[in-house]
């Protein structure tokens, strides 16, 4: 694809979603009219506490460039009480990403056929590698149902260790590359959703359907800075036990990073680019 | 060796020394998904039952990997005094552990050139929490860069001012304000995103500048692998410290990209062009769970593995090793309890290697585990004699993505446990108004007072 021709992709999916109307958000508390300020929406970066400084002006310059937690002032030798709650909150919304499934609601918001991997539960997911990467043979069986026949590229979304990352990107990246894929005359499947899963879930996925790439999106480890941050990792016809330089990664994909609707044109043109070099990694020149 | 045991009426018992070291252990989950845990607490304390009556030699002989196959362990052996390690070889593990708690602190630092990476594990899994800090605190270890860290009454601080996309200009912003709080006396030490050789000239480059623009006394590090770092020497970078990740096994450090010649080699060539004076020239970090997660741990547990860390380190004399203990993911260590006790382990068997050890008291977001958790750590290390910790702005770091201890956490231990930073450094800090009786000054805070 062209760069005019995914701006114009891009363009295309902007619309229809401002048409269509995103799937909503998670519902919040209600806020009534005499509740106090979201200590979450302070822009950390205009943020300054310190009492009496000698020049103000000339470190938030500085504080610009960063997103660390700095000019925040100190009581005694601890922390003053806004920075702490904030940074708290922060927390728990980072741990809440991690813990909390991705809602049956949302996934049939997504018209997704949800697939687990072999862990039973979260905390299993969380320490065993091992069973996040595999799935049962029967399950196996109903994911190579699900993929028709002739399909060349095969996407799907995972939970990961961000449940919020997916809920916050995945309908805004998805159209983008399956319109991209599709416009460029691929065969892609209707994406569908793994619980559970890491990113070696494509190796399996890749035997069982022969696909000629599998791309996976999926929630990061989540930050103080974002929650909501994800990747996707794309390979070239994935093998179980490969290298795993073999897979090319695009990180960072959120409000504050790589936006979802930008990141999907990037990950159509390396889809293209892999299918042509019949490669992915490190082996795929770029 | 007697490897069964009868526990209130059930007899236990064990294939070999292996076994019996892994399930001595207290509970991580990296020793379950090795697979090498106790099934249960009783099993738990019969292997310690077991192990308390093993002997110095017992496990001495049983490495972790075979002499004749790894590098590491070679390195370990031969490194050990003879005629101390006989003084010492027919003790049993249990009395072992009484002699270290009851023993003066020079009677430690002999007795240390006898003992085994893998004596130090086995009598630090017999070890309670207290008793692991109990011990450490006897253990006072300096090292000399430019300065000398390790002093008692001392606790230093690594300034950590990461930033997503390595900005010079961010990373200088969080670098001042951190040195407001009197952070960074151990190093200022950056972990690069672009590990090119370029871009870490160019942050030792700054961090050279601000030394010099602002007469700061201390030691510089951007933490890139050996062989950046080195290279980067070599075309004339400033650069005090010499910075590696390090494993316990020779396959852990090939899967680093490291071994025994190349560690060798960064340590000559600091002696020779490095920026310090030294001899200490080297800063490692190590973790508990990184050779089980390079398959590079041979069926050993995670708390012998990181021991064979500290017993590589200490051939290369570094400057600073500290674990970073909870950086690796609940597949490893779960929760609170299970980093605050490797916290604790791995302090203490570094300490009784006769290493300069820190601490980056951390956790990451799927961790079951809090700030509070981690202050509970930071104090209790205090208390243990800790060489130095991590400062973090607010505890934050927004390249790693995990927490570690902030700034103010630095400020805080040092004032509630009447600790203080390196004395070339305090003095520093009292120049500039940071630091005042103890306390801090009345431009803490303020980094705006170097602009």
């Amino acid at each position: 694809m062209t760069e005019q021709q995914i701006r114009a992709v891009v363009e295309q999916v902007l619309r229809q979603l401002q048409q269509e109307g995103k799937p909503q958000a998670l519902p919040k508390q209600e806020a009534s009219g005499d509740a106090l300020p979201d200590i979450m929406a302070v822009d950390l970066r205009r943020q300054y506490l310190v009492e009496h400084p000698h020049d103000q002006a000339a470190f938030l310059a500085m504080k610009e460039r960063t997103p660390a937690r700095i000019g925040v002032g100190h009581a005694g030798a601890r922390y003053r009480t806004e920075t702490m709650l904030r940074f708290q909150a922060d927390h728990a919304a980072a741990q809440d990403a991690v813990f909390s499934d991705v809602p049956d609601e949302f996934l049939q918001q997504m018209g997704w056929t949800a697939f687990q991997t072999t862990c039973e539960n979260r905390e299993e997911f969380l320490t065993r590698p091992d069973k996040g990467r595999v799935f049962s043979a029967d399950t196996l069986q109903k994911i190579k149902a699900a993929v028709p026949a002739g399909t060349q590229v095969v996407l799907y979304v995972a939970d990961g260790l961000s449940s919020s990352a997916v809920h916050a990107n995945a309908a805004n990246i998805l159209p983008v590359i399956l319109e991209g894929l599709r416009g460029a005359g691929l065969k892609v499947n209707d994406p569908f959703f793994v619980r559970f899963g890491r990113v070696a879930t494509q190796d399996q996925i890749g035997e069982a359907t022969g696909a000629d790439v599998v791309c996976v999106l999926l929630g990061e480890r989540p930050g103080l800075v974002t929650a909501e941050s994800m990747s996707a990792y794309i390979a070239y016809r994935p093998t179980v036990g490969m290298a795993e330089s073999r897979r090319t990664v695009l990180a960072n994909i959120h409000r504050g990073g790589t936006p979802a609707v930008e990141a999907g044109a990037h990950i159509v043109d390396l889809i293209q680019l892999m299918l042509e070099k019949k490669a992915s990694g490190t082996d795929l020149p770029i | 060796m007697r490897l069964s045991v009868k526990l209130g009426g059930h007899t236990y018992s064990f294939r070999d020394v292996r076994e019996v070291m892994g399930k001595a252990n207290d509970e991580k989950s990296g020793d379950r998904l090795a697979g090498v845990a106790a099934e249960t607490p009783q099993e738990r304390v019969a292997a310690r039952v077991v192990l308390s009556n093993l002997t110095v030699k017992d496990i001495c002989e049983h490495p972790a990997v075979p002499y004749e196959q790894d590098e590491v362990t070679r390195l370990i052996l031969d490194d050990l005094n003879t005629r101390i390690y006989d003084q010492y070889k027919d003790m049993a593990i249990g009395g072992l552990r009484e002699r270290i708690l009851a023993a003066p602190p020079e009677e430690l630092a002999f007795m240390r050139r006898g003992l085994s990476s893998e004596v130090i594990a086995a009598v630090c899994k017999l070890m309670s929490n207290l008793d692991l800090v109990y011990a450490a605190k006897k253990m006072r270890v300096k090292a000399t860069c430019v300065t000398t860290i390790g002093e008692p009454g001392t606790l230093s601080a690594r300034l950590q001012p990461n930033h997503p996309t390595d900005d010079v200009e961010g990373i200088t912003a969080s670098t001042l304000e951190g040195l407001t709080y009197g952070v960074g006396d151990a190093v200022i030490g950056l972990n690069p995103v672009d590990a090119s050789t370029d871009s870490v000239k160019a942050i030792l480059s700054r961090f050279a500048e601000l030394k010099a623009k602002y007469d700061i006394p201390t030691q510089i590090c951007v933490l890139a692998h050996v062989t950046t770092g080195m290279e980067a020497v070599r075309q004339g970078a400033p650069c005090d410290l010499i910075f590696q990740s390090i494993a316990g096994s020779e396959k852990g450090n090939a899967a680093f990209g490291i071994s025994n010649a190349m560690i060798g080699e960064a340590k000559d060539l600091m002696a020779r062009e490095g920026t310090s004076h030294g001899p200490n020239q080297l800063y490692f970090e190590t973790g508990q769970g990184s050779e089980l997660s390079s398959d590079a741990h041979n069926g050993w547990d995670q708390v012998t593995m990181e021991a064979r860390c500290y017993g590589f380190a200490r051939h290369f004399q570094p400057f600073l090793v500290n674990t970073v203990v909870g950086f690796i993911g609940p597949e490893y260590l779960y929760d609170n309890r299970q980093f605050i006790r490797a916290g604790l382990e791995d302090h203490f068997m570094g300490k009784l290697h006769g290493l300069p050890m820190g601490c980056d008291c951390c956790y990451t977001n799927h961790m079951r585990a809090d700030q509070f958790d981690n202050e509970n750590l930071a104090v209790l290390l205090a208390a243990a004699g800790c060489n130095y910790f991590m400062g973090v702005p607010h505890g934050d770091d927004v390249m790693l993505n995990y927490q570690s201890t902030g700034y103010h956490d630095i400020a805080a231990i040092r004032e509630a446990m009447d600790l203080k930073p390196i004395s070339a450094f305090e003095k520093w800090m009292e120049k500039w108004g940071f630091w005042q009786d103890g306390h801090l000054g009345p431009n803490a805070g303020d980094a705006s007072v170097f602009l």
